[in-house]
């Protein structure tokens, strides 16, 4: 083993392609150069991080993210040299890039995105776990058990996210704590001619939408998977069939379009929002991404907790965005050192909740963003939340869970039979 | 690199050189008139304009500029493969234009290098895709999968202390040292279990981070280590169930033990705790006994099991043959529903004696004007049961589920098909119709033929014969219409007997894109791939033999 201020291999290479890059300037592209051009430098004092591949970390981050991250970048760099070079990706498209590119070696060393996709990235061997040591308890404990996986956490969180409800309250003005008392309301407001809907949630027309309704379901006592004994979710163990998800079903049927048309499968997200701002409903079921749109058009709302529709508490799940580390970084010792020390920070975490809104997971910065009452309600609401599944058995779930949930709803079948059958597909896939 | 020649350069000063007219660069070829004959000349060969060198000189020299740069990257990446592969064909590119003759090669050349590279090469990779297993779970080589899993075995022992960590180095060897807690400095190294070191110097927060003997390694240095300071593993003790410390970012340590160890000798996984073994399944995965898997895999070749669970597969078996059945059904009626549609209104708004006609052929173009995507959006938007346009305004408040109902939903998909494609149609029939000459419709109408038999008889055929390969060619490209399925519907009403996510106007290529992206079982590659492979022999075959049907349409005249 030999200590390296430039490693020695690299040395001839440098050469090699400084004599290129000359070549290359004599054919009238310069402009090409740039990146290699490596001024001398006293070896010992300043070793040559570009020559080790390791001045500059690679960062995917989308188009809304990326301002937010500019500071810290460049504290981290007058203090350490090191570039973070932030690259703006398409949100939609960047998780399958990241599997993709990864393994070639021409990956990002660091990707920001929601917990969720971490099973995902473990089953591809795309990403290394992170060592938070004690920095772990500065976070609310929601965010980190949401990015443990398998007993070991896999990214630094920087905001959380859930749903909750919103009602008008010059519609309604008291709140309610259980779904019967919700649609009551709901039901009178449209009886007296202030309402055209009692209750809206988004609907999509070809997935219906099993986040936004998992409060109710959980509420009701049932779960999708159930926990192993490090608290993370359970393949194994997949408790969407049983009697209380059978009597959510019944439930959900009765709610639905051939019921009481509190759920209407018709009303997809957009049509939800736009008749929630044009007073339309006295509530809606919904996320802290809507509320802008909302105070804009200067409807009067609170943010209530989420109603119970079985006596249980209603717990949403909760996504949770952070920071995640290639597996194959070349540059894997700056980037954890940028990722566990410097996106840590309360002024990172601060920054990044200016840009975008989403409450902190920091728990130094959560309190600050707590001033606006709409941040602390929607917190107050997340911290009884559960993590979004992440294991990768998850996504054979959305498919069959939202289908369902929308032909219950459409009153398409037996509620019931067909709630047993999509548990059997489920289970069938995950067994295959 | 070819050298301009210094003489063939204007003069200082500007003073246009005085050459022959410009544009005569390339002459060879063509046609020469002799005793009052064309035939075919002798290529002769003229020295090339100065404008035609200088121009070529300086394309080229930017190409080869430009591929010399791409060499030395790929050079320094050590992409062999793809160094040998670049360096002949900037070889073949140079060879190409620097040689006198070889006309049609300096034609084709750029054309066929896009074509390899951007069909060929995509296809070729295809193929290959669907004899593996690329998916989820299957993404990388074994080697990336076993440190994967390596990676992601190493656990932080329950209750252990976090250290603050400096590194050293004495002679050639990386040493690291800890202070714990409470305040204790130890030294170590990956052979050198933990050691107290109890004439470490101290920072003002209480890091230990000098030790006599021993250089401390700055940030920077240690960055320029990393790969050497990240294998670094100090055990903690003799005892190898205490674990061993590694730093991550070179200023704190935590105590790791791996869940799973890897043995290479005998290629297996052995769980730390329960003594499991887990062994290469053959199907690119480490297995125990019982068929559990670990969560990370790696690519294997497969052979035609892609092909074979295309057919087989019960989830994908039954579905698979509606889709191709209403794949058909969707591309030929919107073929034939569009042309005829196209047809009529080209021959209507064709007549001479039609007032405003140019603002009625606007009009029709328009829905050609929109993207497919954003127009199956706002399709599906009208189509909405209750709230959309058609079913409130026109119907009257009526709740037809439009897109829900398996037939109407293919009904649906169809004529939202047509509106879209109809405006294609129209203008080739218009374009055709114009071109036919009007002395054969007025000998016809001479000879007594009503406007129905000229139309029949004449007319349609003289006009297929140039519209013919646009119908072909309209069939392929609906057999593979993505945009127009996937944004209106998405492939549903879901089927009720497959566990799979697909529906009844779902066509071949949703069904791809599903397999390939969807959410449903994760991402398979290797199958979707193999699906598109039967795509494309499917729509190969029907097009071949449409040309030679068109043949046999263009001998008839």
């Amino acid at each position: 083993m030999k200590v390296h201020n430039t490693l020695a291999t690299q040395t001839t290479r440098r050469i090699f392609a400084t004599g290129a890059i000359s070549v290359a300037a004599a054919l009238a592209l310069s402009a090409c150069g740039g990146s290699a051009s490596t001024a001398p430098t006293s070896e010992a004092a300043k070793p040559d991080l570009k020559a080790a591949g390791a001045g500059v970390i690679t960062m995917w981050v989308d188009a809304e993210r990326s301002p937010a991250l500019k500071d810290i970048t460049e504290k981290f760099k007058s203090d350490t040299g090191i570039e973070v070079k932030l690259v703006v990706k398409d949100f939609a498209a960047v998780r399958d890039d990241f599997i993709t590119q990864v393994p070639t070696g021409q990956g990002p060393d660091l990707i920001v995105g929601p917990h969720d996709w971490i099973g995902k990235f473990v089953q591809n061997g795309v990403i290394a776990p992170v060592e938070l040591g004690d920095k772990a308890g500065q976070f609310q404990d929601s965010s980190i058990k949401a990015m443990t996986y398998n007993g070991a956490v896999y990214g630094v969180p920087y905001a959380i996210e859930n749903i909750a409800l919103l009602r008008n309250t010059s519609i309604v003005d008291s709140k309610a704590s259980t779904l019967d008392e919700v649609v009551a309301n709901g039901k009178k407001a449209v009886a007296e001619g202030k309402a055209t809907f009692p209750f809206l949630v988004g609907m999509d027309p070809k997935q219906g939408d099993p986040y936004h309704l998992y409060p109710l379901q959980s509420s009701m006592g049932s779960q999708v998977f159930g926990k192993n004994a490090d608290g993370g979710y359970d393949a194994k163990q997949l408790l969407i069939g049983d009697a209380a998800g059978v009597e959510f079903a019944k439930k959900l049927a009765a709610w639905g379009d051939a019921g009481e048309k509190i759920i209407n499968s018709n009303i997809t997200g957009d049509i939800a929002k736009e008749k929630f701002i044009a007073g339309e409903s006295p509530y809606f079921l919904t996320g802290p991404w809507n509320v802008p749109d909302v105070q804009k058009k200067g409807i009067k709302f609170a943010v209530d907790e989420l109603p119970t529709a079985g006596g249980e508490p209603a717990q949403p799940f909760i996504g949770v965005n952070g920071f995640f580390i290639s597996a194959k970084s070349a540059n894997a010792l700056a980037t954890n050192e940028f990722v566990t020390n410097y996106l840590t920070s309360e002024s990172a975490q601060d920054s990044m909740y200016t840009a975008g809104g989403r409450p902190p997971a920091l728990k130094a910065s959560f309190e600050k963003a707590a001033s606006d009452p709409v941040v602390a309600a929607f917190g107050k609401i997340g911290s009884t939340g559960v993590p979004m599944p992440a294991i990768p058995e998850m996504s054979a779930v959305w498919a069959d869970w939202g289908a369902t949930e929308l032909a219950i709803i459409k009153g398409q079948g037996d509620p019931a039979e067909a709630w047993t059958k999509m548990a059997d597909s489920i289970k069938s896939k995950i067994g295959g | 690199m070819p050298k301009p020649d210094l003489r063939e350069l204007p003069a200082p000063g500007g003073q246009p050189t005085p050459v022959e007219p410009s544009g005569t660069g390339a002459r060879s070829g063509g046609t020469t008139r002799t005793n009052g004959t064309l035939r075919p000349a002798k290529p002769i060969r003229h020295p090339d304009s100065l404008k035609g060198t200088i121009l070529k000189v300086v394309l080229l020299g930017l190409v080869d500029a430009f591929a010399v740069y791409v060499l030395m990257m790929l050079f320094l990446s050590q992409s062999w493969a793809a160094l040998a592969v670049s360096a002949l064909v900037v070889l073949a590119i140079n060879w190409i234009y620097l040689r006198k003759g070889g006309l049609p090669a300096k034609y084709l050349a750029p054309g066929v290098l896009f074509l390899l590279v951007f069909q060929v090469l995509v296809v070729v990779f295809s193929g290959y895709i669907a004899f593996t297993n690329y998916g989820d779970g299957h993404n990388s080589t074994k080697e990336d999968a076993i440190s994967a899993i390596q990676l992601t075995a190493q656990k932080r022992v329950p209750d252990s202390p976090a250290y603050k960590a400096a590194v050293l180095t004495k002679g050639n060897d990386f040493y690291m040292l800890f202070t714990d807690p409470a305040g204790k400095a130890q030294v170590g190294s990956t052979e050198q279990p933990l050691t107290d070191a109890p004439d470490a110097g101290k920072d003002s927060t209480g890091k230990a981070n000098s030790l006599p003997g021993y250089q401390t390694l700055k940030f920077q240095e240690i960055v320029a280590n990393q790969q050497e300071i990240l294998k670094i593993t100090v055990p903690v003790s003799a005892d190898p169930a205490d674990g061993t410390l590694r730093t991550a970012d070179g200023s704190t340590a935590y105590q790791f033990k791996p869940a799973l160890n890897y043995d290479a000798a005998t290629d297996t996984f052995t769980d730390t705790d329960t003594g499991t073994e887990y062994r290469d399944n053959g199907k690119g995965a480490f297995a125990d006994s019982k068929g559990e898997t670990l969560a990370t895999g790696w690519k294997i070749d497969v052979g035609m099991d892609n092909f074979v669970r295309a057919f087989t597969d019960p989830s994908l078996r039954g579905p698979l043959l509606g889709v191709i059945l209403w794949t058909f059904t969707f591309s030929i009626a919107s073929v034939a529903l569009t042309f005829v549609m196209g047809l009529f209104l080209a021959t209507t708004f064709n007549r001479e004696d039609l007032r405003g006609k140019k603002a009625y052929r606007i009009l029709m173009i328009l829905p050609y004007a929109f993207p497919a995507f954003l127009s199956g959006l706002v399709w599906s938007g009208i189509l909405n049961p209750e709230f959309g346009w058609l079913n409130q305004t026109l119907l009257g408040g009526a709740n037809i589920g439009w897109l829900t109902d398996p037939v109407l939903a293919k009904i649906s998909v169809l004529v939202v098909n047509v509106w879209l494609g109809f405006p294609y149609m129209f203008l080739v029939c218009t374009g055709a119709l114009q071109s036919l000459p009007s002395e054969i419709d007025e000998a016809a109408r001479m000879d007594g033929a009503s406007a129905w038999r000229v139309f029949r008889s004449i007319k349609l055929p003289l006009l297929l014969v140039s519209v013919a390969p646009l119908l072909i060619s309209s069939f392929a490209f609906n057999f593979n219409n993505f945009n127009v399925i996937y944004m209106l519907t998405g492939g549903g009403p879901r089927f009720a007997d497959t566990d799979r996510d697909i529906g009844s106007t779902d066509i071949l290529i949703t069904l791809v894109y599903k397999v390939a992206f969807g959410q449903g079982t994760g991402r398979d590659y290797g199958l979707a791939s193999a699906l598109a492979i039967i795509i494309f022999i499917i729509v190969a075959t029907i097009s071949a033999i449409s040309f030679k049907q068109t043949k046999a349409l263009e001998d008839v005249n």
